[in-house]
Parts: structure tokens; C-alpha cells; sequence
């Protein structure tokens, strides 16, 4: 593992991204005759190396589903995942070795462990799959073990995963990871079954391996707060595609996108004027909305703003297409934040 | 402590564990020390069984004593004694039970988690072909392959082997999808394993309660089995089973005349060994799953 070049936050612009996905699309054919799901519907999504990015959307807005194509685990339909510039290929042999250096963990310890392994068996197995029991394999596991935070690791070595708490688990999946040495963990919801205290604790984990060892890590999350916690930059999702990405003060902070804000307006501690909730059924993938795929939920276009900025027609005719991945800049699929008038950064909410 | 070391402390804690949970378990002990002691007067019956007490014409008892002293559970047509014979028969009964049990089982697992791990039209066709041998009656089948086939213990465990394996192959790969549901087994894909790791590794571990239970009930169907293909005459008439007993016994008026003591211990025996698997396959369900375990 190589420590990257530029540790400081948010500056891995220049560097060749990790893991990156161009024009990705996944759809789910649907059952006899009704329509497919379009559960990723165009992504183009840089993680550099040694950086932290959150996926930030609501359930069922496809986030997972892309964290599961970024390991190979989902095929896409169209569009590639490519690792250091290379296109992913889906033999068996390939994923293998692709698998060594991306590793998956996932939301709920309890289920990710099998409970008939010892805490020795699950951190060991991938190591086991790579390279076979080796001589050192003890050695191995104690340390991904002790990285993870579980010391002294012996201690744990024969303890069933039901014997454990939560976050002790959820160490114990990271450390698993860990044992393989991989350049980037995808993390799908790593501390949504988790209480508040051990949330905290894994976070930190999570940052410290990035500044100890220069891991890279997606985190797919639907909360906010722990996006602004622990990433370098964020991509809002909606409904299969990222409308909104930049570093996460540019995004958090002062958001464009009307799907962002309204979701930001909703934090107990939020700044962004008065609370949005947003109104309108809740996205479904089979049918995705033509033009703007948010327009049908969106306050602006509701509230007449976008009326009077002359967007209205474009919002519900004209898609605002798929955002580059490129780290540097900050975006906004958004007809009305694009338009000159009025000026979106004095908007604070609508009517 | 080397890595040896660590697994074989590994292993030994995790058999001292299951085997103080299986002695916690009162049922499953009782059925375990009455199938130790039926095995073992199985295993050691050539040692006070003589061979001649056993032969149609050289016993020494007379035609159809009642239990008495010299014979405690009377003496058959042939002047044998009964208790003698239902000892004999325990040796075939059991090896039957557990060869067949053993057969059907692995060709059901088998089938049953590679039809489940795969899905799609691979799975669809071993489930179609499990189906058909499912819809097949088992005994008309079974008495079928007998009579095709030379008359040998091995043709009625083959028989039984072959009759049996749907039902493990159904209850696998139903526990076979349910596991592979469960987010260790994508965990396990995301770690680089393939199908031969997640089969092996982490659903067999998973389906193996399913499995040992129904094995211990498999084991009491097959001999069920092998007594009714021998109370129907196709089994190795030179050999004695419990069901060959039975068939005598029946072949010999026992049912009109009253001999009770020619029918009922080896009827006894087939349902005591049944009783006893079940319940020593119960009790080792509950010790082989971890959380099962935890329950006070």
C-alpha cells in the first residue's frame, strides 16, 4: 500500500483517479412486461487515492447498487468501472485479483459475519482465498485485527461474531478487509446499524486508515452529517444518477442543487432557511420522469423561482445531463442553478 | 502458540463445547446411550451369538417356546432363539440404515445446494429431475430396483439411496437460498472467493443442522424401508434383518396363532433405533448452531 502523494484533504484532483466509473448504467429487467428498473442510470463517479468520497442519497436512489458495481458484484448494463484507468473484466480470474485490492463492507456487521466463524476464521478468509493458508497467516490476522482497533488481537481470536457488540463486529468485517491490504473499501452505510457512541469510534477508524495507510473509501451514506464528518468531497444522488458533487463544503455547505438543499434543510441544526419536505411520490426507478428527473419533486420549479429564472420549460423537457467525475470542480445538474437569474447562493428557500 | 497449535485448541474447544451442549440435552442422551448400547451389541453379537443357534436346522431350542428361562424372548419356527436373532438382525438393519441414510443424503445435498447456489435453468432442471424422482413412489420403486437387480444387502441399500434423496434435496436447497440471501455470503464474493468458497466454506456449514437432521430421520426411514422390502420377501433371504424377521414370523402363522413373542421385539427394536435417531439428530441440531445454542 502506497501512502499517496498529497495527504492533505481534498487535493487528490491532480493524481489519476483509483476507482472510477464512466456513463455507468445498471438496469433490473422487470417481471412480465412491466418496466425495468433503472437503479444507476448514467454515473460518472473519481475516487483518487488516498480520499475519502460519501455518496449521500435517500433509500432507494441507487447507492448501493452502484457501491455493489464498483466491486463487479452487479454487472452493469452500459458504462464501465475502471481501476487505475482499466476497465474492469468480469472473468472469474480477473474479479479475483480485482477483489484483492477493492474491498466491500457493509451495513450490518451481524449479517456480514457468518456466525458459525470465529473472529480468527472471518478475518483470515480472505487471505485464505488469495494466497492460501500460509505459515504467517496468524500474524496477518492479529495485525489487520489490531489496525482495526481490536487489541490485543488474541483475545479475539476464538470469539464467535454473536459474542461480540456491534462495533467490535463491525471491526472485526473492517478487519477483514484490511488483511488483504486493499487500495480503496467501498462502504455501504458502515455505521447506520450502529448506536451513536461506536459511530464515532468506526469514523475514526475510517479516517485514520486513510491518513495512516492512504485508503481510499466510497461511503455510501443517506445521513449527511457523517458526510461532512469524515469525507473529502460528496455526490448527491437522486434516482439513479449524481445531481450535485464537489468538495463537501461546496456541496454541504453551500449547496446548488434544490434536491440538496432540501435535504440539508431537514438537519436539526440546518441553516438553510426554513424546512423543506418535499412533496410528490418518492422516486421510482421504473419510471424516471423525462427532463429533469427531479422536477416533479422539486420546490423551486413548485414555487414559480424557476419560472421566473425562464428554466420552467427546460426543467420539464430538457435532461440536465450526467455530471463529470472529475474531482476538481464542482457541479450541478440543474437547469435553474445554472440559469444567470436570480442568483442561486442569495436563494434561502422558497417563497 | 504456533498456527497448528492455535487450530487445534480451536477444534478442541469447539468439540469440548458441542459436546457439553449434546450432554445438556436429555433427550438426545438418552437416544445416544440407547443406540451406543444397541450398536455395540451389534458390533459384539459373533462373540456370544453362535452361528449354529442361528441356522434353520442346528438350534437346539423347540418349535415356538414362549419367553421362558433358556430363551428370554422365545424361540421362532425354527426353534432359534428370538432374542438371538433380533441381536443378529441389529448388524444389517443398522448398516442398511446408515449406508442408505449416508447415500441419499450426500446425493440430495449435493443436488439440493448446487441447485441453490446456481439458480437459473441449471437449478430449474436438477429441481424438474428432483421432481420426478419425488412423484415416483418410493416403494414400488424401490421394490422394482430389488427385483431387477441381484438380491443383495447392496441392492436394497442402493434401492433406498435412490428413493430417498428428494426430500434432502428439496429441505437443502430451500436452507441453501436462505443462506445465500445472507450478507456474508456477498461478503465472502467481495473478498474474491468463488462458487467453489461460498458452497463450501459457507453455505454446507450452514445447511449442515438441516442435513444431520435429515440424516438421523433418513437413517430411521431406511430402516423402516429395508424391514418392509424384507417383510416383502426381497430382501437377502441368507441374511437376518428385522423386516426378515417380521416376514417370517408372518409366513409362519405367528399373527393367527398368537405368537406375540416372534413379532413384537423386533417391531420393538425397528422403533426404538427410529425413536433414538431422531432424537439424538434433534438434540444435535440445537448444539450445531451457535445462536440456537446461546438460549438458556
Amino acid at each position: 500500500m502506497s501512502a499517496p502523494a498529497d495527504p492533505a484533504r481534498g487535493s487528490a484532483a491532480g493524481g489519476a483517479p483509483v476507482l472510477s466509473t464512466a456513463g455507468l448504467q445498471i438496469a433490473f429487467s422487470g417481471r412480465s412486461g412491466r418496466a425495468a428498473a433503472r437503479a444507476v442510470d448514467g454515473v460518472d463517479l473519481e475516487i483518487g487515492a488516498g480520499e475519502i468520497v460519501a455518496l449521500v442519497g435517500e433509500s432507494g436512489c441507487g447507492k448501493s447498487t452502484l457501491a455493489r458495481a464498483l466491486l463487479g458484484l452487479v454487472r452493469p448494463t452500459a458504462g464501465a468501472v475502471s481501476f487505475h484507468g482499466r476497465g474492469l473484466v468480469y472473468r472469474p480470474r480477473d474479479l479475483k485479483a480485482f477483489r484483492r485490492r477493492v474491498q466491500l463492507v457493509l451495513q450490518d456487521p451481524t449479517g456480514a459475519l457468518n456466525p458459525r466463524h470465529t473472529v480468527y476464521d472471518a478475518v483470515a478468509e480472505g487471505r485464505r482465498i488469495h494466497t492460501g493458508s500460509t505459515a504467517d497467516e496468524r500474524d496477518h490476522v492479529a495485525e489487520a485485527l489490531s489496525r482495526a482497533g481490536l487489541r490485543p488481537p488474541e483475545r479475539f481470536f476464538l470469539r464467535y461474531p454473536h459474542e461480540l457488540s456491534g462495533g467490535q463486529r463491525q471491526r472485526v468485517a473492517i478487519a477483514g478487509a484490511l488483511i488483504l491490504q486493499p487500495e480503496v473499501i467501498v462502504a455501504d452505510e458502515p455505521v447506520a446499524s450502529l448506536d451513536a457512541s461506536v459511530r464515532g469510534e468506526i469514523l475514526q477508524l475510517l479516517l485514520r486508515l486513510r491518513d495512516d495507510y492512504g485508503l481510499a473509501a466510497l461511503v455510501v451514506t443517506h445521513d449527511l452529517g457523517l458526510a461532512w464528518n469524515i469525507a473529502d468531497r460528496a455526490a448527491v444522488m437522486y434516482l439513479g444518477r449524481v445531481v450535485e458533487t464537489g468538495t463537501v463544503e461546496e456541496v454541504l455547505a453551500a449547496p446548488r442543487h434544490p434536491y440538496t438543499r432540501a435535504l440539508l434543510s431537514v438537519l436539526p441544526e440546518s441553516s438553510a432557511g426554513e424546512q423543506q419536505i418535499l412533496a410528490g411520490e418518492p422516486p421510482d426507478p421504473t419510471r424516471i420522469p423525462a427532463g429533469c428527473r427531479f422536477h416533479v419533486r422539486c420546490p423551486v420549479l413548485a414555487s414559480g423561482a424557476a419560472q421566473a429564472a425562464g428554466v420552467a420549460d427546460r426543467c420539464r423537457s430538457e435532461d440536465p445531463g450526467m455530471l463529470g467525475g472529475s474531482p476538481g470542480v464542482a457541479q450541478v445538474a440543474c437547469h435553474w442553478a445554472h440559469a444567470p437569474e436570480p442568483e442561486p447562493a442569495e436563494w434561502a428557500g422558497p417563497g | 502458540m504456533s498456527r497448528a497449535a492455535l487450530v487445534w485448541t480451536r477444534r478442541r474447544r469447539a468439540l469440548a463445547g458441542y459436546a457439553r451442549a449434546f450432554a445438556g440435552n436429555r433427550g438426545g442422551m438418552a437416544g445416544l446411550a440407547v443406540l451406543a448400547l444397541i450398536g455395540l451389541a451389534a458390533l459384539t453379537a459373533p462373540l456370544f451369538v453362535d452361528d449354529a443357534a442361528l441356522s434353520h436346522t442346528g438350534a437346539e431350542g423347540g418349535r415356538f417356546q414362549p419367553p421362558g428361562l433358556d430363551h428370554p424372548l422365545g424361540t421362532d419356527a425354527f426353534g432359534r432363539s428370538v432374542l438371538d436373532l433380533v441381536v443378529w438382525g441389529a448388524r444389517i438393519s443398522l448398516t442398511v440404515g446408515f449406508l442408505a441414510a449416508f447415500a441419499s443424503v450426500a446425493l440430495g445435498t449435493l443436488i439440493g445446494v448446487v441447485a441453490g447456489h446456481y439458480g437459473g435453468w441449471p437449478g430449474n432442471v436438477l429441481m424438474r429431475v428432483t421432481d420426478w424422482f419425488a412423484v415416483l413412489p418410493a416403494l414400488v420403486m424401490a421394490v422394482a430396483l430389488a427385483a431387477v437387480m441381484s438380491r443383495s444387502t447392496l441392492t436394497i441399500i442402493i434401492a433406498i439411496g435412490v428413493t430417498a434423496w428428494p426430500t434432502t434435496a428439496r429441505v437443502v436447497r430451500a436452507q441453501t437460498l436462505a443462506v445465500e440471501a445472507r450478507p456474508f455470503i456477498e461478503r465472502a464474493r467481495a473478498l474474491g472467493g468463488g462458487h467453489a468458497h461460498v458452497m463450501l466454506r459457507h453455505v454446507l456449514p450452514n445447511v449442515m443442522p438441516v442435513v444431520l437432521a435429515q440424516t438421523t430421520l433418513l437413517v430411521a426411514e431406511a430402516i423402516l424401508m429395508e424391514a418392509t422390502l424384507a417383510f416383502l420377501g426381497l430382501g437377502d433371504a441368507g441374511t437376518i434383518s428385522w423386516g426378515g424377521i417380521i416376514e417370517e414370523a408372518r409366513n409362519a402363522g405367528a399373527v393367527s396363532s398368537g405368537i406375540w413373542w416372534y413379532m413384537i421385539p423386533p417391531g420393538v427394536a425397528i422403533a426404538v433405533v427410529a425413536l433414538s435417531f431422531t432424537m439424538c439428530g434433534r438434540a444435535l441440531e440445537g448444539v450445531l448452531n451457535p445462536r440456537q445454542r446461546e438460549r438458556p
